[in-house]
């Protein structure tokens, strides 16, 4: 019975974990071809140490990542906080904080373009940016506002009672009942920044493409084990700074 | 505040405000005059291209050259760059590298900035042939970078006979059948099919239209993919034993592969350099294409990249063993000729991009 | 829910202004008047060399050509894929959320973590990382030439199902998690009561855990559906051109044929069918919330 139970789990992670398996094996394959395997060598980590254009379309990709959590961040807290507090009686204002969460990226990604193109903008990191502040906005909004439904009004009444101005209330008293809804929001428009691409494909410029652009373009002429060895890197990477913060909730927990 | 937002984002996007943080001022006007003089070292330039179409370093070789720094920018193909530049009031490009129609299109938008044949002296470099090119007669707003057919690559030792004829292609022997891809770009999907019918590559009849269509859907069964990038190395693999290809990317290095233009007649594509109206960076974009058609220069970059240049200084100096292992780039300029030369088709590129889309669809 | 506007004791008028003001202004410029676009685009005509053209006002025309058989089919091709992909992350999801329920406390995250993880690499390379598996010379063929099940390659790249496979795995995780929530939150003394009334497993599990989960099941549908209807990586790289879906025909328009009002025509189909699926999700979510 356990067993049974347990059999759609294991097929999942077949499922999930096969093509990530595929691609780290191939990322120390010394060969170019991905269908050969032609001894074991790490050779394409320094070819991609190397590599000026994925290097730039790093960091470009976590420019654009760092500055749309920011907006997002700040926006996104103060839209939830006003839609508990102002617009408690509104249906439209929340539907549309969302909106952009469940808007279809190419939708989105089009729009920008025909609305950047009619002001005539130019086009560059910038551009990116706001694009992805869109959709960063409408997360960052959604978590923060579930968090407020949990905090307890009177807190910030004691701190209005105890003579606390509105600004001294909302810094002293809101943000940080709120920081852990903040936190998360910001985490996962960052994750999700890291690797959006088909938004990013319409707004960049032409000189500054973001790295899944940068990938997007080298994958035509067929993936060589230098972006294995990529993806292998991010792999890890992540395992890491999740492996990181496993500990750190349990050190905080702990305290 | 809600004001000073909208302020604030509507700021950050206007030309000239962004990232670049150079104020605009370039307005139509500004292209009348420039200046020989300009001190090049000044200048930034950024030029974008196919990935792989130019040698690695001659950036590097232009900048200490001429002294203007350069950056590339990659393209993965004309339509991403033409909506870039079309979308972008200033798209931080100077030189962008287009295929001949494309620069038409460009060009008819008021995009470009007229080539002043004055500071490319260069020009008498090039094949006077390329200067009557039905894209852009004279090169007012182009100039030609490479130039070719279309043909068929194939693998002389799993084929077993000598391709001569689109048909091929599109309607294949059993062996082949499932080992062949075609080009995947809109103009060259079409191609084989416009070619075996005895049309032209630039047909906006109907009738035409509707045979190739009929033609591209049976064809579509017997095909492996699509493929305009990794199909020499398919054809290396054994993946694929046939496929449409650009002369410049079959492999013909590798003995077992040969490349052949087909009896029914192909194309003659042209890729282009032009320098965007937006370019702050005008006299140093200028430098650049006169740099690039240096006799010298040029036959580096057609050793490079197995690409024939319109230049025929520049093909005269080019290494003989190495017209050998790719007799596509010893076709002559005037068996060349021969092609079509593919052009812009305005409002019937919409019955193009239908048809492409029936015929995948399908 | 905290409804007390008047207890705010300075001008309520401004604490608005500053907490509403610079989100929503935000999303009025960068999404709506984007949107409003779209719309405005859809009755002008195509520049003759792309752009707009606005002196040709023709509203029907770009609306009529949707119904084209070509567009309509390439429309329900679409919505066929993404349905079955669906189905197939429906299917194989909500086992997994299940038997990670039932996984010991601390076993719970590190199992959900599992699911998440693959997501944080590239989805383009993870997407290609298929390629590599399914293609004639792939793993999978050599696997089952090795053995000899088969004596031939199987055509499995380019074809619908590979493009079916391609979406499943982008978006299985958004199936899992909020079945997994859903299935979590089941009151445990529901279930214990059931048990304690003679009720066998099976019958627990559909007269209490399935009711109760069902908007789960609604939500992690919706998470699946809708980036598989607008995708156009997958097909373009599983599908090898031989797979059109609606996201590639938007994509084309706008780059290839440079025909941005039948573009906007067709990212506002999608839109609309994508608002009317979100709305009958929130009616069911609301009567199976009432239960």
């Amino acid at each position: 019975m356990r067993r049974a139970t347990l059999l759609p789990l294991w097929l999942t992670y077949a499922f999930l974990y096969t093509p990530v398996v595929v691609l780290v094996v191939m990322s120390f394959n010394r060969s170019a071809s991905p269908y050969e395997w032609s001894g074991f060598s790490t050779a394409w980590y320094g070819t991609l140490a190397g590599d000026d254009e994925i290097l730039r379309g790093l960091a470009n990709t976590l420019i654009v990542a760092a500055g749309a959590t920011a907006l997002s961040t700040v926006l996104g807290t103060l839209l939830a906080v006003g839609l508990a507090r102002h617009a408690s009686g509104s249906r439209l204002l929340p539907a549309l904080s969302v909106l952009p969460a469940v808007l279809p990226d190419i939708v989105l990604a089009i729009g920008l373009l025909a609305f950047y193109s009619l002001v005539s903008a130019t086009l560059g990191l910038h551009s990116v940016l706001l694009a992805h502040t869109v959709f960063g906005l409408a997360f960052v909004t959604a978590v923060v506002r579930t968090r407020i439904a949990h905090v307890d009004p009177s807190l910030e009444e004691a701190s209005r009672d105890l003579g606390a101005n509105e600004v001294t209330t909302f810094l002293r008293i809101t943000l940080p009942t709120l920081a852990p809804g903040i936190v998360a929001g910001a985490l996962l428009t960052f994750t999700l920044s890291l690797d959006e691409f088909v938004i990013a494909f319409f707004t960049a410029g032409p000189k500054d493409p973001t790295l899944p652009i940068v990938i997007y373009s080298m994958i035509r002429f067929g993936v060589t084990p230098e972006i294995n060895a990529l993806a292998t890197l991010l792999l890890a990477v992540s395992f890491t700074v999740v492996i990181a913060a496993q500990r750190v909730s349990r050190l905080t927990e702990a305290l | 505040m809600s004001v000073a937002a909208t302020a604030a984002v509507l700021a950050l996007l206007l030309p000239g405000c962004g990232a670049d943080g150079q104020p605009g001022g370039s307005g139509p006007a500004a292209s009348a005059s420039l200046d020989p003089e300009a001190d090049l070292r000044k200048q930034r330039l950024t030029v974008s291209n196919w990935d792989g179409y130019m040698p690695k370093d001659l950036p590097a070789r232009f900048e200490s050259a001429v002294g203007a720094p350069m950056t590339v920018a990659k393209h993965g193909t004309n339509e991403e760059i033409v909506a870039k530049l079309t979308a972008s009031a200033d798209s931080g490009i100077d030189v962008a590298f287009v295929s001949g129609q494309y620069a038409q299109a460009l060009a008819a938008q008021g995009l470009l900035e007229p080539i002043h044949h004055d500071l490319v002296p260069h020009l008498r470099n090039l094949d006077p042939l390329a200067a009557r090119l039905a894209h852009d007669k004279g090169n007012v707003y182009s100039v030609p970078y490479t130039w070719g057919t279309t043909g068929l690559c194939y693998r002389k030792d799993l084929l077993g006979y000598t391709p001569d004829s689109w048909n091929d292609l599109l309607k294949p022997r059993a062996a082949v059948k499932g080992r062949a891809t075609m080009l995947k770009t809109e103009r060259w999907l079409f191609l084989p099919a416009q070619k075996a019918l005895g049309y032209s590559v630039n047909t906006t009849d109907e009738q035409q239209l509707a045979r190739v269509k009929e033609l591209l859907l049976t064809a579509k069964d017997d095909l492996l993919a699509y493929d305009d990038t990794t199909f020499g190395d398919r054809l290396g693999s054994g993946e694929a034993v046939l496929a449409e290809a650009w002369d410049g990317w079959c492999p013909t290095d590798d003995k077992r592969i040969g490349f052949v233009v087909p009896k029914e007649g192909s194309d003659l594509w042209t890729d282009t350099m032009v320098i965007l109206k937006s370019s702050k960076n005008k006299e140093a974009a200028h430098a650049f294409i006169d740099y690039v058609l240096d006799a010298k220069v040029h036959s580096w970059v057609a050793s490079n990249i197995f690409y024939k240049v319109p230049n025929t200084a520049a093909m005269a100096e080019l290494d003989p063993a190495l017209l050998k292992s790719y007799p596509a780039l010893a076709m002559a300029p005037e068996q060349l000729l021969k092609g079509e030369s593919v052009v812009d088709l305005g409002d019937a590129a919409t019955a193009y991009t239908r048809i492409v889309t029936e015929v995948t669809a399908g | 829910m905290a409804r007390r506007g008047k207890a705010a004791g300075g001008p309520p008028l401004r604490a608005r202004l500053v907490l509403l003001g610079p989100g929503l202004s935000y999303l009025a410029v960068l999404l709506l008047l984007p949107l409003a676009l779209l719309i405005g685009y859809t009755v002008f005509r195509r520049g003759r060399f792309g752009g707009i053209a606005y002196e040709d006002g023709s509203t029907g025309e770009n609306f009529a050509r949707i119904t084209d058989p070509l567009y309509a089919g390439v429309l329900t091709d679409s919505l066929r894929i993404a349905a079955v992909t669906t189905l197939l992350a429906l299917l194989l999801g909500y086992p997994t959320a299940y038997a990670i329920s039932r996984l010991p406390g601390r076993w719970r995250t590190v199992a959900l973590v599992l699911v998440v993880l693959p997501f944080w690499t590239n989805f383009l390379i993870r997407t290609y990382a298929w390629i590599v598996l399914l293609s004639s010379r792939g793993v999978v063929n050599s696997a089952l030439t090795g053995i000899g099940v088969i004596d031939r390659p199987l055509k499995l790249l380019y074809t619908e199902p590979a493009v079916v496979l391609g979406l499943l795995y982008a978006y299985l995780p958004l199936m899992v998690l909020p079945l997994y929530s859903a299935i979590e939150r089941v009151d445990p003394r529901l279930l214990e009561a059931s048990a304690d009334l003679g009720a066998r497993p099976a019958r627990t599990y559909l007269s209490v855990t399935l009711p109760h989960t069902l908007p789960g099941v609604l939500t992690g549908c919706v998470f699946v559906f809708v980036p598989s209807l607008g995708n156009f990586v997958v097909p373009e790289l599983l599908g090898g051109g031989h797979t059109v879906m609606v996201g590639n025909l938007i994509r084309d328009q706008f780059l290839n044929a440079r025909d941005w009002p039948f573009g906007s025509v067709l990212a506002l189909a999608l839109m609309a069918f994508l608002v009317l699926l979100l709305m009958a999700q929130a009616w069911a979510g609301r009567r199976l919330g009432g239960r």
